[in-house]
């Protein structure tokens, strides 16, 4: 384990930010920590840079306490790097030397030597001689990244980096930072409020919601296996149907019995709310099951059609876009579930409310 | 679009339907208020809503509240998705209170003065924090940073010469008028040098000094360490192992402690320089005659006094620079007002700080 954070607390005057937050990273890996604004993502990252005093639990980088109740190590003693949301580059100083900045050690000459080799290895051998201001967003982001990795820190922060950078820029800029924290052997964690961009970038994600860890997985599982109401809704789209478990593994729908896995805890006999996502509901002209069109928004290769099932619950369909349906008109559907994600009745929190805009 | 939204009242039972959303809620609004409702147990049915928003949602809250307020009961029958909504409309709250009531006026005054006393406390720690930094600084001379020294030198004090030079050199004209003019009343004018040396050594050289450092130099650290702060630029040099502290407040404020003595010294001798114009003009006595009026030691010992308090103000100025800088919060809109409040509270301070001297010299018989 590299990094290890136990049981975190942390609160700004009276509102605590972090409730008891625990999470462990291993070498080589990138993490991600995913979740709406205000959730305290990014002060658990100025919490592990050593900006913030926790008032209780433990974060150790290499088995070292470098936080606990009353002792902090300070920022400049932990061999820790972070790139900026705004990149916050010396603005006097270009590319080069910018990068240059990230290690203490050598003469000039041999830093500014190491700083164009780190820049030619993010892809900007051209601009080692550019001020920040007549880069790119995306280049300037490159440079931050850069002046990261170039001294070869214990861990790499990543403060939602491409949040102002174009969304067609993003996804791919993502795919690139991640070649090149791979290529370094780099650990990392980035926080970001963007399901697409911690799919991109991370091999681990982890959701957070009011200062706790709600599951910390791999992506494909926070979209299948969600452990709870919140990730379910904040990952993907999808939207809860209610049903009754008849036996282990047997859920009644109104759609009918679904058969699988259950992926979450619920005895028979109980009531459920079980996750349909989008891709779970397949369009089949041939089923006798049909619900009608309310809704639909065109992505190209799909369209996403929000359904009106006779009962008046809605369920939303992902179905290839030459299926161009008409709103109103009654499609035959099928679900196709390998696993079941139901969730207890009870353990209902907050208004679910499905997708569907006025009309 | 889809039907517009009804309501139909048939004995106990009253039917919605429709689209109740906030398009034709005005309409919907009106019938309901207009609605007899009936005592007693009322069915409201909604299966056959065909959409309802929060708008259409807090209708139906109302209009049941409205009911069980005049004693009644409520039966409701919505598909589950509408009772959901219903129950998230029902705990919207209307605000109490558009507008926050009145402070009166002693609360006011008590809350004003507790912040500035939090303010004046905050500022005490941050000169404990410098000062212990500082202290530290002594013991290992190889963190010094000379280059950046000399930076802030020549903007603090270098390029503040030529505007102290004439500024102070005004002032000494202004003040030799003044006093010649009530001087001549007596036929006293022979004293105008003394008079001179006194207010612009000793009082208007050091606080014009001050005043002037603080509207330039105060504002332009706040500016200068607010925006670095809000561009993380501050967090970015901790993290690569840089002190802010040796990089960005040390230079500063020796910078300043350095800087303001000379430029008294400076606005001292034009000020004098615009007296003895005055002098020449006025009462036809040249500089020579101006120079041998002074009392040379009368002169000295004002000389230093006023000198003693340059560096005082310098490190003042310079600290609630640098403070109101570094506690900015996210925003250029924070970057403004903390340069606005760096420059009220410098001026603030070196006008009381003056005035404390000025105390203590008269109890010191100086």
């Amino acid at each position: 384990m590299l990094l290890e954070l136990e049981q975190l607390h942390l609160a700004y005057g009276r509102t605590e930010v972090l409730k008891g937050l625990t999470l462990h990273l291993t070498r080589g890996q990138i993490g991600c920590l995913l979740g709406p604004s205000g959730c305290g993502k990014t002060t658990v990252l100025r919490a592990i840079a050593g900006f913030e005093p926790v008032d209780a639990g433990e974060v150790r980088i290499d088995n070292r306490v470098f936080s606990k109740a009353g002792r902090t190590v300070p920022p400049e003693a932990r061999d820790i790097r972070i790139v900026f949301q705004d990149y916050a580059l010396f603005p006097h100083l270009d590319a080069r030397d910018n990068v240059a900045f990230g290690l203490r050690e050598g003469r000039r000459r041999e830093r500014r030597a190491r700083a164009e080799e780190m820049l030619a290895a993010v892809g900007l051998a051209e601009a080692v001689r550019a001020q920040p201001h007549e880069l790119s967003g995306g280049q300037q982001q490159r440079v931050a990244l850069a002046r990261a990795l170039v001294a070869r820190p214990r861990l790499i922060l990543l403060d939602e980096p491409f949040s102002n950078l174009d969304v067609e820029l993003r996804e791919r800029l993502g795919i690139e930072v991640r070649a090149v924290l791979k290529e370094f052997g780099a650990t990392a964690l980035m926080v970001t409020h963007d399901q697409h961009e911690a799919f991109a970038v991370a091999d681990e994600v982890g959701v957070m919601n009011q200062g706790t860890l709600q599951q910390w997985d791999r992506p494909y599982n926070l979209y299948h296996r969600p452990a709870n109401r919140f990730v379910a809704d904040f990952v993907g789209q999808g939207v809860l149907i209610p049903g009754h478990v008849s036996a282990p593994g047997k859920v009644n729908i109104e759609l009918g019995r679904l058969e699988g896995r259950l992926i979450t805890d619920v005895e028979p006999g109980t009531d459920v709310d079980v996750l349909l996502r989008p891709d779970d509901v397949i369009h089949d002209d041939d089923s006798e099951m049909t619900a009608e069109v309310r809704y639909k928004v065109f992505r190209g290769a799909e369209i996403l059609y929000t359904l009106r099932l006779d009962s008046g619950n809605r369920v939303l369909a992902l179905v290839p876009s030459h299926h161009d349906h008409r709103i109103g008109e009654q499609i035959g559907i099928r679900l196709d579930t390998e696993h079941i994600v139901a969730f207890p009745r009870a353990t209902a929190e907050g208004a679910w409310c499905p997708t569907e805009p006025p009309a | 679009m889809g039907a517009p939204a009804t309501v139909q009242l048939e004995g106990q039972s009253l039917t919605c339907a429709g689209e109740w959303r906030l398009p034709g809620v005005a309409a919907l609004e009106a019938r309901l208020e207009q609605l007899s409702l009936p005592r007693g147990r009322l069915e409201i049915s909604g299966e056959a809503l065909e959409g309802l928003d929060v708008a259409g949602a807090r209708l139906l809250h109302r209009l049941v509240s409205r009911v069980e307020a005049a004693g009644g009961e409520v039966n409701l029958h919505l598909c589950e998705e509408h009772r959901r909504l219903l129950e998230l409309a029902a705990r919207v709250r209307r605000p109490e209170r558009l507008h926050e009531p009145r402070e009166s006026f002693l609360s006011e005054v008590g809350r004003v003065s507790w912040e500035h006393w939090w303010e004046f406390r905050g500022f005490l720690g941050f000169l404990g924090e410098v000062v212990a930094e500082f202290a530290r600084r002594l013991l290992r001379p190889s963190t010094a940073r000379p280059r950046r020294f000399l930076n802030e030198l020549e903007q603090g004090g270098v390029r503040a010469v030529p505007i102290v030079a004439v500024l102070s050199f005004l002032v000494g004209l202004v003040i030799a008028y003044q006093l010649s003019t009530a001087l001549d009343t007596y036929g006293a004018t022979v004293f105008l040098p003394e008079l001179l040396t006194t207010t612009m050594l000793r009082e208007l050289g050091p606080l014009i000094v001050a005043i002037l450092v603080a509207g330039r130099t105060a504002s332009s650290y706040a500016a200068e360490l607010g925006t670095m702060k809000i561009n993380e630029e501050i967090d970015a040099l901790r993290t690569l192992g840089i002190s802010p502290f040796d990089m960005l407040i040390l230079p500063k404020l020796l910078a300043l402690i350095f800087a303001l003595p000379l430029l008294t010294v400076l606005a001292g001798l034009s000020g004098m320089l615009g007296g003895a114009l005055v002098n020449w003009a006025v009462h036809e006595q040249g500089v020579t005659a101006f120079l041998q009026r002074l009392p040379e030691g009368m002169s000295y010992r004002h000389f230093w006094l006023g000198l003693v308090k340059a560096p005082v103000f310098a490190a003042v100025i310079a600290l609630i620079g640098c403070r109101q800088g570094l506690r900015v919060k996210r925003g250029a809109g924070g970057v403004g007002q903390a340069t606005t409040r760096a420059v009220v509270q410098a001026i603030f301070a070196v006008i009381v700080i003056n005035a404390v001297f000025s105390i203590i010299y008269n109890l010191q018989g100086l």
